[in-house]
């Protein structure tokens, strides 16, 4: 069981790479380099270290802006889901910030917080709160109220019931809200070192695409989007550790 | 009538002398515009099962959960023990028609999560878990998870829950109805040796009349919204005939008959 399902992902990942690799040897553009050839510009930049001197740049504000939308993001979120007052006061904010044109918010924030790390702490941010903190507090309020009721006929504390019951039932809507807001995380991060300033893996995109370096370019990412899988495999591991009873299913009535 | 006390509610002391568990004095309970229930008054003797007894939305669940503390009433007061009930208390458990089970814990985890939260340490409460499992037929099923069993099962576990915390007093809203005719009635023989054996009050909700009149030492006919108590029924005769002789003897039939007779009015 656990073999096919390793199986099939790599089946799908062969897929896409053979469809890559021929799409590069048509070529569909000049600028678009085979699989191969990317992977080998990869495979440079890791022998020379410098793919990692931009990971050290780039996880800087990912990795913090990521930990700061979890943890805020998870908290308000329960927040807002406990207390009808507050749904009503910031619901609104984080609806209209999903929504927001990010691009067209950049230059306000280099204004405010210049071009340092803050401004592209909270470009990650941007991306990755909002989901996090709507899925948060939608799960919360849908706790069913029967085990609710159940915890406190038992005599629960209210935080009994925050721990015990509302928590681990909220938990796997609260980590696809994780995973949505990470995912976005990741796209805020490459996003702000596009348009505020070029370091890191962003750099090594805007740059070799000026020298028409595009191997180089695609390497980067290609990279990030599997730094991108292997975190979320991870986020599902620490899921599953935490919360063992989330993948057993659910008892539907 | 072969019926040997069927007394209006309203008259004082429809209990007999015994001595009464749970008292319910004047309740209402108003939902914004609904009345659910209006000045109901009812007494539970100890170690007696007490069906509840009425038609569909007449306040049956909204009774249980007021006895239990989970719902304040409009009016009225409730004691348990001559003392008045504020909240949840570890004299009342409950036993939910939909089973409330926590569907991330397994068998063992749900059955002990009462004591749980009373702060029971884990190897004790699993012991006394594990007690009740086997007492409930379960054994064997401890680390499966509740989508791995079946209705009846799950009730089981709801069932065994309620009764690890040792309260005195069982609320039981509906507990047979996921289940079918043939667990219906092995739950039913399993409630009366319960009744017989544990000492406890059982507060028990049923839809189904012929249920009522095998399990009860009382039954309380409810009215309809805005619900009172408009007759209670003791059975007294068959009662200690022995289990399989219940459902032929003429009295558990006339009671049966005369409750549909009363119900009859308000399906119409
Ligand atoms: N939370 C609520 N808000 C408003 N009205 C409610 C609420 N809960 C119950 N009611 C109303 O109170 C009345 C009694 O409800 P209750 O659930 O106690 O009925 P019941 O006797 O248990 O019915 P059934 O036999 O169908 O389970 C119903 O008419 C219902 O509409
Ligand atoms: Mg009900």
């Amino acid at each position: 069981m656990k073999n096919r399902s390793l199986i099939l992902k790599l089946l799908s990942a062969a897929i896409v790479f053979g469809a890559w690799e021929i799409a590069g040897r048509v070529p569909i553009s000049y600028a678009f380099p085979t699989f191969l050839e990317s992977m080998s510009a990869l495979w440079a930049m890791t022998i020379d270290g410098s793919i990692f001197l931009a990971y050290a740049e780039t996880l800087k504000p990912l990795v913090l802006g990521v930990a700061i939308s979890a943890f805020i993001g998870i908290g308000l979120g329960l927040w807002i889901g406990l207390s009808a007052k507050f749904e009503w006061l910031f619901s609104p904010i984080f609806i209209v910030m999903q929504a927001a044109p990010l691009a067209a918010l950049i230059p306000i924030l280099v204004m405010v917080y210049g071009i340092g790390i803050v401004s592209k702490v909270f470009v990650v941010c941007i991306m990755a709160m909002p989901v996090i903190v709507l899925n948060t507090a939608g799960a919360v309020r849908n706790t069913p109220a029967s085990i609710k009721d159940m915890a406190r006929s038992f005599m629960a504390s209210d935080r009994d019931v925050l721990v015990k019951i509302i928590i681990p039932a909220a938990s796997p809507i609260i980590f696809s809200g994780l995973r949505l807001g990470v995912s976005a995380g990741f796209i805020g991060a490459i996003l702000s070192e596009l348009k505020i300033t070029p370091t890191g893996v962003g750099d090594i995109i805007s740059f070799s695409r000026s020298i028409a370096d595009y191997p180089s370019m695609y390497a980067a990412i290609f990279s990030i989007i599997l730094l991108a899988v292997i975190f979320l495999n991870l986020l599902e591991k620490l899921e599953n550790y935490l919360f063992e009873g989330n993948n057993r299913g659910y008892v539907s009535d | 009538m072969a019926m040997s006390q069927t007394k209006p509610a309203t008259a004082k002391g429809a209990a007999p002398a015994a001595d009464i568990a749970v008292s319910v004095r004047n309740v209402s309970k108003n939902y914004d515009d609904v009345q659910a229930l209006k000045d109901l008054s009812l007494d539970f003797p100890r170690g007696e099962l007490t069906s509840l007894l009425g038609p569909s939305g007449c306040g049956k669940t909204t009774l249980l959960k007021i006895i239990a503390g989970l719902l304040p009433q409009s009016a009225g007061q409730i004691e348990v023990d001559g003392k008045t009930v504020t909240g949840p208390g570890p004299d009342r458990a409950f036993v939910f028609q939909d089973f409330a089970l926590l569907p991330w814990a397994n068998v063992l985890r749900n059955v002990a999560f009462g004591l749980e939260l009373r702060g029971v340490a884990k190897s004790e409460r699993e012991a006394i878990a594990e007690k009740y499992i086997r007492e409930v037929g379960l054994a064997g099923f401890e680390k499966s998870f509740p989508h791995q069993l079946s209705g009846g099962m799950r009730q089981r576990v709801g069932l065994a829950r309620a009764l690890s915390v040792d309260a005195q007093v069982l609320l039981l809203d509906e507990p047979f109805s996921a289940v079918d005719e043939q667990t219906r009635r092995k739950f039913q023989e399993d409630l009366l040796a319960l009744v017989a054996n544990e000492q406890k009050t059982f507060i028990f909700v049923t839809h189904s009349i012929e249920e009522a009149v095998y399990v009860s030492d009382q039954i309380a006919i409810l009215l309809p919204r805005p619900s009172r108590v408009s007759e209670i029924i003791r059975p007294s005769s068959f009662r200690n005939k022995g289990v399989d002789n219940i459902r032929r003897d003429p009295e558990y039939l006339d009671i049966v008959d005369q409750i549909w007779a009363s119900l009859r009015s308000y399906v119409e």
